[in-house]
């Protein structure tokens, strides 16, 4: 297995001493051991698809949080702090908390109470089958597309840094966490996520630790991207955002608000079913609540491990970094910032706990989309229209088997993509078309009783339509780019903030437009999962330390706070 | 953590984790003390040593707090 890791690629950002490879070695060990010791605990449906639903706040917080933190994440969202500077920091803070705390409070009692297993299965309860099969069909046919092309990305980025043979990547990484996940279910991945969790900022904590103390801290970083870079503006969120032209992103805060605030954000944290699958898993009400609030502290801390390394590549790397499609041989990407750091402070121990956490953080987001993807195509496809009465052992079995078919299905999709890379950019698109337009769909649902069956339906149906339109409008003609995105300076990230907002605005229109003029659903339906029918837990017996709402607010609190001081 | 299974706490395994990843740095710093690596930055601090140790702290804490036999 060495030798053939070390099958390796020309030249390399990072290498790895004898400690490093005994590192690594022990974090598989230790994930398939976790996933045999597990095995006989995930029996029924409830236990392998919601992990029995008994975990604490805390752990069902951290999995969620770290649902998203994937190394293809990681090593991305530093490459746009180096090339943005701290704008990218709005992905971390205005781009989740406001939508974790709204999860939490408002949205969370509802997918709870309704003893639903997944955001296609409440669709069904509230809406019937015809939204539910639309979410469940594409959310699973995504899922697996992105897993595939995850796995790829990731194999790339293992062979750059580290020589790691492509094939190598792939499968032995997919095959870990095939046998985890089929043996554990979702007690594995939420286990996992955890470990991944403490790997992550244990080994990308020194890089901030230890540039702050090169550059004599932050206003030494600071002066120091001024020299290196003069008259550029790295480190401010909101004062270039008053217009298009004063930001390399040609973006304005009406888009970043409106757009990625309002629709992007609460779409992605409110409606994706793998990090809502991990809030599910909570032992009760008040958990499930306080889980998602518990993870927008520790996401409102990421910046520390991911945009200050960026920002630190920009003040200490003695060489400029350029885009991706632009490097020549010889010259890094903006996407190889965080290896490098990783490698500027890391020597031979620290430089293994590294690199795992990158492994790790790829498994554990594979492991979230191959969990997701079993329990919506056991429950919300096969059980529905393929076989409706077997028992129960027969849908854990069927989940165990989509788990190993999904991931051998996301492998082909992998050498898929490499033989054909634009494909990437479509499967990743392909996310942005469904969430924004669902959340319109579930949050009205939730909170307006009126709403019909069959405007839940066309609602989706228009949102997920026209968010397709406009992005193949802008991307096969710049003209339309000043239309949507309302300024041709717009770009990729830009572009796609505004056709959320859009594509939301639209499936929102559509769906009160259908429900006006057709018949409501009997209150008798829709008790425990709309708003004005919900008799929700109350919590005056509580603690206030303890009320998740008190939680949310100083959440809320923090984050203004951080707006005025990076401002 | 868990109430109808009697789960080893995640803890306890992030604990484990954490220990015998601090044991491996800290040695591997110390090893190295005298002898740093080439091209890494900073080295004078000995970041594995302090880094390594702190590892070791916090995994003793969770191992000791969740350990299974304790928990029962």
């Amino acid at each position: 297995m060495i030798a053939l890791m070390a099958m390796s690629a020309p030249t390399t950002l990072v290498h790895l001493a004898g400690v490093d490879l005994a590192i690594i070695a022990i974090y598989f060990a230790l994930v398939l051991g976790i996933g045999f010791y597990l095995k006989k605990f995930a029996k029924t449906g409830e236990d392998f698809f919601l992990a029995g639903r008994e975990m604490t706040a805390w752990v069902a917080g951290l999995a969620f949080v770290s649902a998203n933190l994937g190394s293809l994440e990681l090593l991305g969202w530093a490459g746009n702090a180096y090339q943005y500077g701290i704008m990218a920091g709005h992905w971390y803070w205005v781009g989740a908390i406001p939508a974790m705390v709204f999860l939490g409070t408002v949205m969370m009692p509802f997918y709870y109470i309704s003893r639903t297993h997944s955001v296609p299965g409440y669709l069904k309860l509230r809406y019937g089958t015809e939204a539910s099969a639309l979410s469940a069909v594409t959310f699973a046919f995504m899922t697996i597309l992105m897993s595939g092309v995850n796995m790829y990305a990731m194999a790339v980025v293992m062979e750059v840094v580290l020589g790691w043979n492509l094939h190598f990547s792939i499968i032995v990484s997919s095959l870990t966490v095939g046998v985890y996940v089929a043996a554990g279910g979702l007690f594995s991945a939420i286990f996992n996520e955890v470990l991944q969790f403490f790997l992550i900022w244990f080994g990308a904590l020194l890089i901030p630790i230890l540039g702050m103390i090169e550059t004599g801290g932050w206003s030494g970083m600071v002066a120091r991207i001024h020299q290196n870079f003069p008259g550029q503006d790295f480190t401010h969120m909101w004062g270039p955002m008053s217009s298009f032209d004063k930001n390399p992103m040609g973006v304005h805060w009406i888009a970043i608000v409106f757009g990625l605030g309002a629709v992007q954000s609460m779409g992605y944290w409110t409606t994706d079913f793998l990090v809502v699958q991990r809030v599910l898993s909570a032992k009760d009400v008040r958990s499930a609540k306080l889980a998602p609030i518990i993870g927008s502290f520790f996401k409102m801390a990421v910046p520390l491990i991911v945009i200050l390394p960026g920002l630190l590549g920009r003040a200490v790397l003695p060489y400029h970094l350029v885009p991706g499609n632009q490097a020549q041989p010889g010259q890094f990407k903006y996407d190889d910032v965080l290896p490098l750091m990783l490698a500027r402070y890391c020597g031979p121990g620290l430089m293994g706990l590294g690199i795992t956490a990158l492994v790790a953080g790829f498994m554990a987001g594979m492991a979230g989309n191959v969990s997701a993807f079993a329990t919506v195509w056991t429950y919300d496809i096969y059980r529905p229209y393929l076989r409706k009465d077997a028992p129960d052992s027969h849908y854990v079995s069927m989940g165990r088997w989509s788990t190993m078919i999904g991931l051998f299905v996301s492998i082909g999709t992998a050498y898929l993509v490499q033989y054909n890379k634009s494909m990437m950019d479509y499967v990743q698109a392909l996310f942005g078309f469904f969430i924004a337009p669902l959340f319109g769909t579930v949050v009205l649902g939730m909170l307006w009783k009126r709403v019909s069956r069959m405007a839940g339906f066309w609602g989706l149906l228009a949102g997920v339509s026209s968010s397709i339109t406009i992005f193949l409008l802008m991307k096969f003609d710049e003209r339309w780019v000043r239309v949507f995105a309302l300024s041709p300076l717009a770009q990729p990230l830009a572009q796609a903030m505004w056709q959320a907002l859009w594509s939301c605005v639209t499936c929102v229109a559509v769906t009160v437009f259908v429900t006006l003029v057709t018949k409501p659903r009997p209150d008798e339906e829709l008790k425990g999962l709309v708003y004005a029918l919900t008799e929700v837990p109350k919590e005056e017996n509580t603690s206030w330390l303890h009320r998740p709402v008190v939680w949310g607010v100083a959440a809320l609190v923090i984050f203004v706070v951080l707006q005025i001081i990076f401002w | 953590m868990s109430e109808k299974h009697h789960i080893i706490p995640v803890w306890f395994f992030v604990g484990f984790l954490l220990l015998v990843y601090g044991v491996l740095i800290l040695v591997s710093g110390l090893v190295g003390w005298s002898h740093p690596p080439a091209g890494v930055e900073l080295t004078n601090l000995h970041a594995p040593v302090w880094w390594g140790a702190l590892l070791i702290v916090l995994g003793l804490i969770y191992c000791l707090k969740y350990c299974p036999k304790r928990e029962s």
